[in-house]
């Protein structure tokens, strides 16, 4: 149960959200962009940094959502997610992919962890710099949002079935307003 | 996407420039190079804000709901106290300073005030509800699961309600994010910390959405 009332209707996130439109807003806009932007890293890409991230911070919620959504992304291909949730230097992604994960696990630890030779080594791997900002947001990001569901006890199905709906949703519609005020089946 | 031109004064950017003024004016300069070619010397969360705008916009906007809007039963330097203290745990130099000047400014309280409560919050000069919040704060910077029952439990006896923990939790969580972000990409920061505290009135004053991110 929640450690605060909120609409037990809405799936995690989905209820803090809707909570608190007035902090929803800038948070959706923040998903939005980090995830679906189409330049640099592919919104599939991207996805499977917040999944595993969220894997390391052991968001049940989140690690789930996301990784249905990278799923759909890579055309149903849950065993490479489960991968990158897992073990990412052992998963079928690109060297480039491996390297910015690995720079995601550091944040995920803390800031400063991140060393220059991690940098580096993205960058032999053909990461630019804009893939290493937008990395380092992205797992920075996921240390909030699995921080603000688990902090605040959100409601976290347990029927991985019911993620699939409602990752589709954010497939075709994206992030935003609409995924804490439109009633998904579940 | 293309990087914001440096305009900063050429000059300026060589050695480390410690100097301050009382309106808090001009930017010292780095030390050390980000981890990433930013595009300008800006210290802290700035560097990166002005090299991404697209996602400075959201990042600035939620700051301005979580820490300055006045529709909030916690007042400004509580809000900002919440901040400093995550900051502090996550050993973020530029946002605990940043956080914890504002703080001092709201509170109208000295440095060794506000050091000796990110050091012990439990016996500060600081409301029992308050005091009742930074363990929740402190809680989420670990994971959001270390947050307990009880300490929800006694964050209410004192006072708070729904909305105050949500934003308590919220504050802290978010400054996991933006200490990660500071630090994650090695930005620099002014050593000296009377730096931060002549700014904090400017930054009050503006708040986090219209300013300018190069003065």
């Amino acid at each position: 149960m929640p450690h605060i009332a909120v609409n037990n209707e809405l799936a995690g996130i989905r209820g803090l959200l809707n909570f608190r439109p007035e902090t929803a807003e800038p948070l959706g806009e923040l998903a939005n962009i980090l995830l679906k932007d189409t330049e640099g890293l592919t919104p599939a890409e991207r996805e499977l940094i917040a999944t595993h991230v969220s894997y390391l911070n052991d968001c049940f919620y989140c690690h789930n959502s996301h990784g249905a959504i990278a799923c759909i992304y890579l055309d149903g291909d849950m065993q490479t997610v489960d991968a990158v949730r897992k073990d990412p230097q052992s998963a079928p992604v690109s060297d480039k992919l491996k390297a910015l994960l690995a720079i995601a696990g550091k944040v995920q630890k803390s800031g400063k962890s991140v060393e220059a030779r991690d940098i580096e080594r993205a960058r032999e791997a053909g990461a630019t710099d804009r893939d290493i900002q937008d990395t380092v947001l992205i797992a920075a990001a996921f240390c909030m949002f699995n921080r603000y569901v688990d902090g605040l006890a959100a409601n976290t199905p347990t029927d991985l079935t019911t993620y699939e709906q409602r990752a589709r949703q954010v497939a075709a519609r994206g992030y935003g307003k609409h995924i804490y005020t439109t009633k998904t089946n579940v | 996407m293309a990087h914001i031109p440096d305009r900063m004064e050429s000059g300026q950017s060589t050695n480390v420039d410690r100097h301050h003024d009382d309106g808090g004016g001009k930017l010292p300069s780095p030390k050390f190079s980000a981890h990433i070619e930013l595009g300008n010397n800006l210290p802290g969360i700035r560097g990166p804000m002005a090299y991404s705008p697209e996602t400075a916009r959201p990042l600035n906007e939620l700051a301005e709901v979580l820490l300055r809007d006045d529709d909030n039963t916690l007042s400004r330097g509580e809000r900002e106290l919440i901040a400093t203290y995550t900051s502090y745990l996550n050993d973020c130099f530029f946002c605990q300073n940043v956080h914890g000047s504002l703080a001092q400014h709201y509170l109208e309280c000295d440095m060794p005030t506000l050091d000796a409560i990110k050091l012990h919050p439990e016996t500060g000069p600081i409301s029992p509800k308050l005091k009742a919040l930074l363990p929740i704060a402190a809680a989420v910077q670990k994971g959001g699961k270390n947050v307990t029952e009880a300490m929800i439990a006694k964050a209410r006896s004192e006072g708070a309600t729904d909305r105050e923990i949500h934003d308590t939790v919220l504050i802290a969580a978010a400054f996991c994010m933006y200490n990660r972000y500071v630090d994650g990409l090695a930005t620099w920061a002014p050593e000296d910390r009377q730096f931060y505290i002549d700014r904090a009135p400017r930054r009050a004053a503006e708040g986090y959405i219209d300013y300018d991110l190069y003065k």
